[in-house]
């Protein structure tokens, strides 16, 4: 059963993720890379994170992906005037790069070789805020601190006159 | 439950993808979402292996990818808003200040 939902939300994930890289539009794309983090969410959901799978669904989703579509609607690059794609030697060395890097992944999945664990609710809130707020408290409070000074660093960026 | 050798593919390939976008695209928005496919690759792997653990060190670092993904969203799209501003242009190949 497992297997069959991995094959389904896999495939859906994949195939969303070269929509989203060959799109000629930007909303195209932001569209197709909402439907890749659905499926990469029920992939989480399916591996019992079923915190991180509503996480991702909030977060990303929720909110990455609309702060994407603001901003293609706020630059609103007409259809003629998006940049154009041609196809050069450098491109193509860097797709050939690529797929070499997946292929060197697919070797060392292979040799995935780690003893199970015994807990099987490893990823359920409790589990997680667990460890949250005891072993990784620091990691959790300095977070805060990246998201301030990324809202800062937003505003004194995005606004006309400081 | 699976073992985590197909998740790491899918991982590996999202990850390929991403890469592909980011090289292979002129369209800065676009080069941005790559980026955050590249992170959700990353992502699956870390929840693999770690409910293959038994240990929500997984999760907890799949966390932090997230919040950084977050932060790297709002301040990139800042920059390319600022950029747009001066320049009108969304084609990385023209943005090229900085290039010596």
């Amino acid at each position: 059963m497992e297997l069959i939902l991995f094959i389904l939300f896999g495939a859906i994930a994949v195939g969303g993720a070269i929509m989203v890289v060959t799109r000629r539009h930007p909303m195209a794309s932001a569209l197709y890379l909402i439907l890749t983090l659905f499926a990469v969410a029920a992939l989480f959901a399916l591996r019992q994170a079923h915190f991180l799978a509503a996480i991702q669904v909030i977060v990303y989703a929720g909110a990455v992906v609309v702060l994407f579509i603001f901003v293609i609607m706020l630059v609103n690059v007409p259809e003629n005037k998006l940049p154009m794609e041609r196809v050069t030697g450098m491109r193509l060395l860097g797709v050939v790069a690529a797929g070499l890097l997946i292929l060197e992944s697919a070797v060392l999945a292979r040799k995935f070789a780690m003893p199970a664990g015994s807990t099987a609710d490893a990823g359920s809130v409790q589990a997680v805020g667990r460890a949250l707020f005891t072993d990784y408290l620091l990691a959790f409070e300095i977070t805060s601190v990246l998201l301030l000074s990324a809202v800062i660093g937003a505003i004194a960026l995005a606004k006309k006159k400081i | 439950m699976m073992e985590p050798t197909a998740y790491l593919l899918l991982s590996g390939i999202l990850f390929g993808i991403g890469v592909v976008g980011v090289v292979a695209r002129k369209n800065v928005l676009i080069i941005l979402m790559s980026v955050e496919i590249m992170l959700n690759g990353v992502n699956v792997a870390f929840i693999a292996v770690g409910s293959h653990l038994g240990d929500p060190t997984g999760s907890i670092f799949a966390f932090m990818v997230m919040t950084v993904a977050a932060a790297e969203a709002a301040v990139g799209l800042a920059i390319l808003i600022a950029i747009f501003r001066l320049k009108e242009t969304i084609d990385i190949t023209e943005l090229s200040v900085l290039k010596w």
